[in-house]
């Protein structure tokens, strides 16, 4: 075993995650595909700080007081820290599920609907939950195969689940989530608190400097003064209008998605059952509450395995020892059924060593475990690909997942569900009812581009 | 359904995969994390019904003590903002502590009480905190008939 352990490649999950994210720094770093908006913001942030720095901060740290540079130095680190912590974090991403999870949901559903006839649309994937006295619906992801959890959207652009999603903010390029909400919304806040700082800074600089020498010679003797106004001008509106917005939204405890779909608008006596009717609560909830754990294992060892030979190979070449576990196992397994044994003794410990190994390998995140199974860009169930969990890597719960997806899909076939599978754009015109949120993200894209 | 499990079942190995019990959510109480005490009726052969709900409330409880709203995230929160959250690259926060603790005790319960009746839970993180995924093993011996193995399972495990 361990010969065939060292020739394999060693990978970490990130590559083989799927989505439509680009990781860096070996996955330390998650963002978006697109990041031309994002090197823009950050070029526009530093390139306006540095013209401050070379030209009015000198100025002004003499004829006024050195506190003035520092406190800017302090906002633009704060600033870029914020940005940056928005940007490379996991904003709350949910993985897919697993081939079993997926199976298991998919018979939930079948028996929940009963038999379809032919021909007829199948109802909507819809799960009720009452959350604080509300009904709430969970809508069930074609892509990710799972019913979202409450607050939970999908992004089309980073084709991920994601939980509490607030939007896909192309000036940060990466979503904003429950994750990293905080650090979105301190970004915007102290992004404005810096735009007016420099903004007056600068007026306070030139009214000085004109007092001396003139208005018009003032800006010839510093050109950088007047970039910065023009940006300066332009970025306050957006910036200090959405800060405006998002206070609001936390003060409600809404997501920007939730407030753009009217989710909690009030018709249909639908109140807001995350709130807790309390302005400071709210805001203490969503900005004091705890450092969620990303569930993404990006920086996990996953064995790569060429197709099904190695994982033959792996069975048959695992260690002698393996199978006397297993054969221990089962020994004990029998001993305890014919007996009715108690749980104490020698053959006790047997079955635990052979459990126990994969108890020590599912503890914590696993190196031998191979997850996240469908390749990155197939969305349909691909029974030759994956093994879920079997740690010994038998084919025996491959051939059973197998039949069982085939099973599965023939009954799907049947009801014409192969439409409703595949890419988040399918789920718009699988399920009509439904208010996508695709569509609404897209929308509010726009409207984030038109600040 | 466990019978369809069991029919499709091939028996090379001893102590094999037979099947996976997901625990879903319980949203009741909104998007906190909570598992759903409902005892799964693929479990009635195997385990207590009362073992299986100290072990998820136990869970539960764990997973709402890492993401208790009060004095203490309050000062981890506004410490770390005043770091401009630097401090998490070097701190532990308190939800990754708790997580330790879960994972620590979900191994003793399977160690404990779950091996030892052929189960194993998956700790949640590793399934994007959505399910508690139980595996359900089976011996070779019992499940050597051809006839669905819930009824040999039952007859098997003597109870």
């Amino acid at each position: 075993m361990s010969a065939v352990m060292v020739s394999r490649k060693v990978t970490r999950k990130w590559e083989k995650l799927p989505g439509k994210n680009t990781f860096c720094c070996d996955g330390r770093v998650m963002m978006a595909r697109q990041k031309g908006v994002f090197y823009l913001t950050l070029f526009l942030i530093i390139g306006t700080c540095a013209l401050f720095f070379a030209f009015e901060c000198p100025y002004l740290a003499v004829h006024l007081s050195p506190a003035v540079p520092m406190f800017a130095a302090v906002l633009f680190l704060f600033v870029v820290a914020m940005l940056l912590r928005t940007s490379f974090s996991d904003p709350g991403v949910l993985p897919r599920a697993l081939p079993e999870e997926a199976t298991f949901i998919e018979m939930e559903i079948e028996a929940a609907n009963g038999s379809v006839p032919a021909g007829q649309r199948p109802p909507p994937r819809i799960r009720n939950v009452q959350i604080n006295s509300q009904i709430v619906k969970l809508k069930y992801c074609y892509t990710c195969k799972i019913f979202r959890p409450p607050r939970a959207s999908h992004c089309s652009i980073c084709d991920n689940c994601v939980e509490r999603f607030d939007h896909h903010c192309p000036w940060v390029g990466n979503c904003v989530g429950k994750r990293n909400y905080r650090y979105f919304y301190l970004f915007t806040l102290s992004l404005s608190l810096l735009t007016i700082y420099i903004f007056a800074f600068d007026i306070v600089h030139v009214v000085m400097r004109s007092v001396d020498s003139g208005f018009v010679s003032t800006l010839k003797e510093s050109p950088g003064t007047v970039v910065e106004v023009v940006i300066c001008f332009f970025t306050l509106w957006s910036v200090v209008g959405l800060t405006g917005f998002h206070t609001y939204l936390i003060s409600l405890n809404q997501t920007t998605n939730e407030d753009i779909k009217g989710s909690w608008s009030g018709k249909n006596r639908l109140q807001n059952p995350y709130s807790h009717k309390n302005i400071m609560r709210n805001c203490c909830e969503v900005l004091c509450g705890p450092a969620y754990p990303s569930v993404l294992d990006r920086r996990g060892l996953l064995l790569e395995k060429p197709g099904t030979l190695a994982i033959q190979l792996a069975s048959k070449t695992s260690g002698l020892e393996l199978q006397i576990a297993k054969a221990k196992a089962a020994a004990f397994l029998r001993k305890q059924s014919c007996d009715d044994a108690e749980y104490s003794g020698p053959s006790s410990t047997w079955s635990s060593a052979s459990l126990k190994e994969r108890v020590s390998t599912v503890k914590g995140r696993s190196p031998i475990a191979k997850e996240n199974g469908p390749t990155p860009k197939s969305k349909s169930i691909n029974p030759t690909e994956t093994i879920s969990n079997s740690k010994e890597q038998d084919p025996t719960p491959k051939e059973k997942a197998s039949a069982l997806k085939e099973r599965v899909s023939c009954s799907k076939e049947k009801r014409q569900s192969s439409k409703e599978q595949g890419p988040p754009p399918k789920e718009k015109a699988s399920a009509p009812p439904l208010a996508s949120p695709d569509d609404l993200t897209d929308t509010f894209l726009e409207k984030e581009r038109v600040h | 359904m466990a019978t369809e499990f069991h029919n499709l079942q091939e028996l090379h190995h001893s102590a094999s995969l037979a099947t996976k019990v997901f625990i879903q959510r319980d949203y009741s109480e909104g998007t906190i994390c909570k598992f759903q005490t409902k005892f799964p009726a693929e479990l009635d052969s195997r385990i207590e019904r009362a073992l299986f709900e100290i072990t998820v409330k136990t869970l539960n409880d764990y997973y709402a003590e890492a993401e208790k709203i009060g004095g203490q995230s309050y000062l981890e929160g506004c410490l770390a903002c005043a770091t401009a959250y630097v401090i998490f690259l070097c701190m532990e926060t308190r939800y990754e502590k708790v997580l330790k603790k879960i994972s620590k005790y979900i191994q003793d319960q399977n160690e404990k009480i779950y091996a030892p009746r052929g189960l194993l839970i998956t700790d949640p993180i590793e399934r994007g905190m959505r399910v508690i995924e139980i595996s359900v093993f089976e011996d070779r011996g019992s499940s050597a008939s051809s006839s669905g193995s819930s009824s040999t399972s039952s007859s098997s495990s003597g109870r």
